[in-house]
């Protein structure tokens, strides 16, 4: 392979926390700790770690909603500055977040919400944009009546959807899936993952994909991280990691991952 | 829509009713009545027994608040002030102009200065520029009307004889567009300090809210301009507690207004409220009561017409919406 699509190179995010007398001391929580990766184009990083571990922060950090506290990203090849960049790259790199019911803006319709974006950065033709939104609908398996709908008319299911959508109209190279599936039931999480493959096929995706769990992230993931207390302990192919793990912790996140029954198929593994 | 305006207007009824009722019962428990304010007190004690007669007086109290009442649903009456025999009605109606151009004033002014600067506080939360906005806001709110009503006019007034003290026109005068905006100055201050200063901590705190939610984070993930995210994602959300918080502020200012008109003997509502409970002109009470009763009420349901009108959620459930 040539050169990732994304580089990672000893990131670190620290959240400044006011304590002390009249909050005037300074201390960090160092969510991102020194975290170095590369993902290719076309593949699958899957991220794990227990909740807290800095996992979101650091995806938040990669498309630039948080500052970077020291590091570097490199975007195919080139390094990012978000201070002058972040438009432009957000057509590169989008993300689809944790929790569908709080990340989309209750007040805009379905349609309003997905055109958005399409205007701003002249994806199509203003006399396209419609059709453009309804493409992205039947993309992720949602039909055009959705448009004039509000986010509160939808499961959560639907929602994620929906906010799938909303990161692909922008026709991005990578997407960060912030656990995509942890706020849903788990019969939904299948159909969600599935899409996610779905899309990956279809568009030549490139993921960077969170989960909590080893679980999750198997079947997606060409490669996996296991992160701790914002450092990355272990990174290797999927294989690798459950075959043989080495460090404690990972070893430790195997044995909480359920060893599926073979009689009884999980339905994760029906794909 | 339509039936829930109906049907918040007919529970209005009976509340009007109960708040007349009581009004009736501590108005008439506390001491003192018309007839000593009216009459001098050296009359003998037939003439004073034939005016209370004549103002009925001497009925039973319910008997009074019946016919109070029945005057009002019969012929949509409100009888004639006990002090000056003037018919209640007029009265009230000659002294709400006034009263709505100095409240209406102060809350579109006090409003303009909140909204922006509560915005601006909340996107640069705890900058200088927040630390100026929020200590000037609790100033605002802190420093009572009359106190800063009576700084003002011993200012502006007294020592350096640049504004009147009070009133709306000269004495003698025939008023005119240019002496009501210089009668109005001072109680517009006063009223605007106490209305800014609460609600840019009102805006402050639902914009600081609507900051933090995870939607702006998608509005910035979409690439949009920091100024577009604020404006479009943030304002319109927080603007719906800001609706509410307008509702809540003309009750306030109606009963501020009694001791604003006072100070700058403002010829409004709050004056004629004022000089009525000195006079124990009952009528004339229970008149004020009602208007300002049916000033809440009627401040609620707009508000809650307008929150319905600016939230999706609400308004599909009113709209006839199939969910
Ligand atoms: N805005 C912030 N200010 C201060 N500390 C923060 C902030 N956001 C996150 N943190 C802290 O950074 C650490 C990492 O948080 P993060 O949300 O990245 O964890 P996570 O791995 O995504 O957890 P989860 O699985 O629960 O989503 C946590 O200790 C959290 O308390
Ligand atoms: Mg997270």
């Amino acid at each position: 392979m040539d050169t990732p699509l994304l580089t990672v190179k000893n990131v670190k995010t620290y959240y400044p926390v006011k304590t002390g007398f009249m909050n005037l001391q300074t201390s960090y929580v160092r969510a991102v700790d020194d975290v170095s990766f590369e993902i290719y184009e076309g593949e699958t990083l899957g991220l794990v770690g227990e909740s807290g571990c800095g996992k979101s922060t650091l995806g938040r950090t990669i498309i630039g909603l948080e500052p970077l506290t020291d590091g570097e990203i490199l975007f195919d090849g080139k390094p990012m500055n978000f201070r002058t960049d972040r438009v432009s790259l957000s057509k590169q790199i989008q993300i689809v977040f944790q929790d569908p019911y709080s990340s989309l803006n209750p007040r805009l319709t379905i349609g309003d919400l997905l055109a958005e974006p399409l205007t701003v950065h002249n994806i199509v033709p203003r006399n396209e944009i419609q059709q453009e939104v309804t493409r992205l609908l039947q993309l992720v398996g949602l039909s055009e009546t959705a448009k004039a709908r509000y986010p509160h008319e939808f499961s959560g299911g639907q929602r994620q959807r929906i906010g799938i959508a909303r990161a692909l109209a922008l026709r991005p190279r990578l997407i960060i899936c912030d656990e995509p599936v942890s706020a849903l039931d788990v019969s939904i999480q299948a159909q969600i993952m599935n899409l996610f493959k779905q899309l990956q096929r279809e568009l030549g995706l490139t993921y960077l994909f969170i989960a909590h769990g080893l679980g999750a992230v198997k079947y997606i993931s060409d490669r996996i991280a296991v992160m701790y207390a914002g450092k990355i302990v272990e990174m290797g192919t999927a294989e690798q990691i459950f075959k043989n793990p080495q460090h404690e912790y990972t070893k430790k996140l195997l044995g909480a991952y359920p060893i599926p029954d073979p009689t009884k198929r999980s339905i994760l593994t029906q794909q | 829509m339509f039936g829930y305006i109906l049907r918040r207007l007919l529970i209005a009824i009976p509340v009007l009713f109960g708040v007349t009722v009581i009004n009736f019962i501590i108005m008439r428990m506390a001491p003192g009545n018309p007839i000593d304010m009216l009459v001098s007190p050296k009359l003998p004690d037939a003439a004073r027994e034939a005016k209370a007669i004549e103002l009925g007086l001497n009925d039973p109290v319910y008997l009074q608040y019946w016919n109070w009442l029945k005057n009002l649903v019969m012929h949509g009456d409100l009888g004639y002030s006990m002090y000056t025999s003037e018919p209640v009605v007029s009265m009230i109606l000659e002294r709400m102009g006034p009263t709505l151009i100095l409240m209406g004033t102060a809350l579109v002014l006090g409003l303009l200065i909140a909204i922006p600067l509560g915005i601006l506080s909340a996107t640069k939360q705890y900058s200088k520029l927040d630390y100026i906005f929020v200590t000037g806001s609790f100033l605002g709110i802190s420093i009572p009307n009359f106190f800063l009503g009576l700084i003002l006019v011993y200012v502006f007034a007294v020592q350096l004889s640049w504004l009147p003290s009070g009133g709306m026109k000269e004495v003698g005068g025939d008023g005119g567009f240019g002496t009501l905006l210089v009668h109005m100055i001072l109680p517009i201050i006063v009223l605007v300090a106490n209305v800014a200063g609460r609600n840019i901590r009102y805006v402050r705190s639902s914009m600081l809210e609507i900051l933090g939610q995870d939607y702006l984070r998608t509005a910035r993930a979409k690439g949009l301009k920091e100024l577009f995210v604020v404006n479009r994602h943030a304002l319109r959300n927080a603007l719906i507690p800001i609706v509410t918080i307008i509702g809540l502020e003309i009750p306030i200012l109606f009963g501020g207004a009694v001791v604003i008109e006072q100070i700058f003997s403002w010829p409004g509502i709050g004056q004629l409220t004022l000089s009525s409970i000195m006079n124990r002109d009952y009528s004339t009470l229970m008149g004020l009561n009602l208007v300002a009763a049916f000033v809440v009420i009627a401040a609620n349901i707009l508000t809650d017409i307008v929150y319905a009108f600016v939230d999706p959620r609400i308004r599909k459930s009113y709209v006839g919406g199939a969910k």
